[in-house]
């Protein structure tokens, strides 16, 4: 049930995936999870979460001329509870860490998370920043990393598709939302102390 | 004539089930995986700040006083003008009478300054 490790260039890649042998899992779907899957990647809502500059791309991309809406995310929710993805556009400063970590929370499964931006990915050009979260995957799982500073429209429609080519693999036994021993993907909220970010002790409770 | 009725019948029930039946099989099919921090009330990320019942400006009574007399004007003026057809002119003489009791208590409200907002 692991992933398999692939020794093919990306031509193969593409065809066996045109065939419906979704790589992730290392075998062909069902039916069933085809249409689940194909029914998830085509409406995902991301929400309305710009930070900083990478928000306008975001905004163009889902403005006319890029328009994200034909990829399914016609509608950016303000609120977590209605949306799959959460585009992480812009740096993540530490007054902002415990509001990212308690939107991610919020939202229901199942979710995914794009890192828009080299601020989002690492820190970005404000690395060296004292109040600057080194990458949001500190805070949150992501699952797909646009760098650029801003990236291009065509950049976050390129990390878009990489997301729904990761949901068109996902089989309907692996996927974490759902089985007993599901994982949660609970992230903890930091709070924002005087002296930086203080997470919450897990050894205590 | 029964048979109209037994038409609505089924469309009454056919509503019930399909709602029904979007609830539940989206119920089934949900994931449900519930903690603290997700059922929390939503407030833009940060904790909860004050108590969610706010006050609501009384004076919008107003309104909803002002849509209840003039909605039981339509409700007269409806079985009416499908009736008229069949009425002798003075049936219109009579509402044109009616509806103009109630345009002066509407200039009433106006110039007593009911309709500007509040």
């Amino acid at each position: 049930m692991g992933n398999p490790e692939p020794e093919l260039s990306p031509e193969q890649i593409l065809e066996l995936e045109q065939q419906g042998v979704f790589l992730t899992s290392g075998e062909k779907l069902k039916a069933i999870e085809v249409l689940y899957n194909w029914g998830r990647r085509q409406s995902m809502w991301p929400v309305m979460f710009g930070i900083a500059c990478c928000a306008f791309e975001m905004m163009a991309t889902g403005a006319g001329r890029f328009d994200m809406g034909r990829f399914g995310s016609e509608l950016f929710r303000a609120s977590p509870r209605q949306a799959d993805v959460m585009i992480v556009c812009g740096t993540v400063s530490k007054k902002m860490a415990p509001m990212v970590a308690r939107l991610y929370n919020q939202m229901a499964e199942p979710r995914y998370v794009i890192a828009m931006g080299a601020c989002a990915c690492s820190g970005g050009p404000f690395h060296e920043g004292y109040n600057v979260v080194k990458g949001v995957d500190k805070l949150i799982p992501v699952d797909v990393y646009i760098p650029g500073c801003p990236p291009r429209p065509e950049s976050l429609l390129h990390g878009w598709i990489q997301l729904q080519r990761k949901i068109d693999g996902q089989r309907i036994q692996d996927v974490p939302w759902y089985g007993k021993d599901g994982d949660t993907r609970e992230c903890a909220i930091p709070e924002y102390g005087p002296h930086g970010l203080v997470f919450p002790d897990k050894t205590a409770g | 004539m029964l048979r109209d009725y037994l038409l609505i019948g089924l469309l009454l029930v056919s509503a019930l089930a399909f709602g029904a039946l979007i609830i539940g099989a989206a119920a089934l099919i949900r994931p449900k995986r519930p903690y603290p921090v997700k059922t929390s009330t939503y407030e833009c990320g940060l904790e909860t700040i004050g108590s969610t019942w706010v006050r609501f400006r009384v004076q919008y009574y107003l309104y909803a006083l002002l849509f209840v007399i003039f909605d039981i004007e339509t409700v007269f003026l409806y079985p009416w003008a499908v009736a008229l057809g069949a009425l002798t002119p003075f049936a219109l003489v009579e509402m044109a009478v009616f509806v103009l009791i109630l345009v002066v208590g509407l200039v009433y409200a106006w110039k007593a300054g009911a309709l500007d907002w509040v």
